[in-house]
């Protein structure tokens, strides 16, 4: 089950590596997205800090990993395709994380209630 | 709080999001910029302008006072015709970009950007001459926006074809579209074909729901303001505020068509003789990778040698472009943009970006 940060990433954290994304939410509230700035394999991550970026047309913005940790694998169909975030959010992963920390995320009824 | 226009519920009730833009609440988007985008260039979409600003001009003397306030020459327009001027200051800046609508030699009028109506109607009030009568009717007159390749299929649906203006930039009077009595101009601001319509305000919505069901069968969207901006940049069309503005010369920025300095006078005519251009305006290509907007510096080697005025990703070129105010000498150089810290290489090439086959 994926768990949901407050800045809009889900994350599955029952496995390590952890996959994430963004949800349909934040997909929506951006628009056609256009570009993706995919994290590099190695890059050190910090939970609630910027990792990379997503541009639609209308605006930037930044992606925060949900996790500490090492990005050990990126979704490279987005480089091509980014508007698979906008058909089906929770299926078009980012990255993959090797986590050391994982805060405690919401659970998506919490998200879901969550006042956005 | 923001204005809102006479068709602030429709936007609601057909799902726009709503955000503030010239001090009016419009929908950026209804199903999707990029999909209003392609309606647009593929088939028509329809805008909300109305919060654009329109302004009358009556009297004797009303083309020589209008003459002496504007970079562009109106004398010898026809009855129904349309010239796009630039209205400067005295220190050759732009106080805004507007259509002037000859109706009859002694009655015009301005249209103005919604950002600027009330700048522009103190202005224009203060600097023409006595001897003319002028109003703002802003609030008044709404104003749609019909625009695509189907655009003059959809009005033909509805108006009689004797009073669709044919000639681009043209416009005539008292038109009825469906029951609703219009001034139907052969304008726009996508780069498409299309016409710009103004009717009374509370004539607005059911001319609104007249076009929309005109264009049921030809695959009409509703376009906010987000699909606006697409298109205009596509076709490198300038925006206020943006490419230009109260400090910008309007010689710097690539408008010669509208500059006539051969005129006996007019505001600004001085300060631009006096100024040697020291900017252009480029249009760019996106060589990296990312989305070059507004507000980025630009650079040759270390030398910051401009900045970039727009930019978005383009839908129908299938890549990010930008439009840049650059130091003339610099306009041939590799230039790159800084763009949150990273580097990213432009490529100059020819406006408009987009051009639609006639």
């Amino acid at each position: 089950m994926a768990k949901f940060t407050q800045t809009h990433e889900w994350a599955e954290v029952e496995q390590n590596p952890v996959t994430m994304g963004i949800s349909k939410y934040a997909a929506d509230e951006l628009g056609d997205i256009v570009y993706i700035s995919l994290p590099e394999v190695g890059q050190a991550v910090t939970a609630g800090e910027p990792m990379c970026e997503v541009e639609s047309v209308k605006a930037v913005s930044e992606i925060n990993a949900p996790v500490t940790g090492t990005v050990v694998e990126v979704n490279l169909d987005l480089e091509d395709s980014p508007e698979l975030i906008n058909e089906d959010a929770m299926s078009a992963w980012i990255c993959k994380i090797d986590a050391t920390d994982v805060p405690t995320l919401m659970s998506e009824a919490e998200y879901d209630a969550m006042d956005k | 709080m923001a204005k809102r226009t006479p068709l602030y519920d429709k936007h609601v009730e057909l799902g726009g999001k709503i955000v503030e833009f010239a001090g009016y609440d419009l929908p950026v988007q209804y199903s999707g910029v990029i999909a209003e985008h392609n309606a647009v260039r593929d088939a028509v979409g329809l805008f909300d302008v109305s919060h654009m600003g329109e302004l009358l001009v009556m009297g004797d003397r009303a083309e020589e006072a209008l003459n002496a306030i504007l970079t562009n020459d109106i004398r010898g327009m026809y009855d129904g015709q349309v010239r796009y001027s630039l209205l400067p200051n005295e220190r050759g800046g732009a106080v805004d970009d507007v259509l002037i609508y000859r109706e009859a030699w002694d009655k015009f009028w301005i249209v103005v950007n919604g950002a600027n109506v009330e700048k522009d109607a103190e202005w224009v009030s203060t600097h023409l001459s006595e001897y003319v009568h002028f109003e703002n009717l802003s609030d008044a007159i709404a104003q749609i926006a019909v625009q695509g390749p189907k655009a003059q299929a959809l009005i033909e649906k509805l108006v009689d074809s004797n009073s669709v203006p044919m000639k681009n930039y043209s416009f005539k009077t008292n038109v009825k579209v469906g029951d609703v009595c219009t001034y139907l101009s052969r304008t726009g601001y996508t780069g498409e074909d299309g016409f710009e319509v103004y009717c009374r305000a509370e004539d607005a919505i059911k001319l609104y729901d007249t076009l929309m069901q005109a264009g049921d069968t030809l695959g009409v969207l509703p376009c906010g303001l987000g699909a606006r901006d697409t298109l205009r940049l596509e076709a490198s069309m300038p925006l206020y505020g943006h490419e230009l503005g109260d400090d910008i010369p309007v010689n710097e920025v690539g408008l010669g068509f509208a500059i006539k300095m051969s005129k006996d006078n007019f505001i600004g005519k001085e300060a631009l003789e006096n100024h040697t251009a020291e900017y252009v305006r480029l249009g760019a290509k996106v060589v990296g990778k990312g989305i070059v907007r507004e507000h980025c510096d630009v650079y040759v080697g270390d030398e910051k040698v401009g900045h970039s005025t727009s930019g978005t990703h383009c839908p129908t070129l299938g890549y990010p472009v930008c439009m840049l105010r650059i130091k003339k000498e610099f306009k041939d150089a590799t230039l790159f943009a800084d763009v949150r810290g990273r580097r990213i290489q432009l490529e100059v090439v020819p406006m408009p970006f987009y051009k639609r086959n006639k």
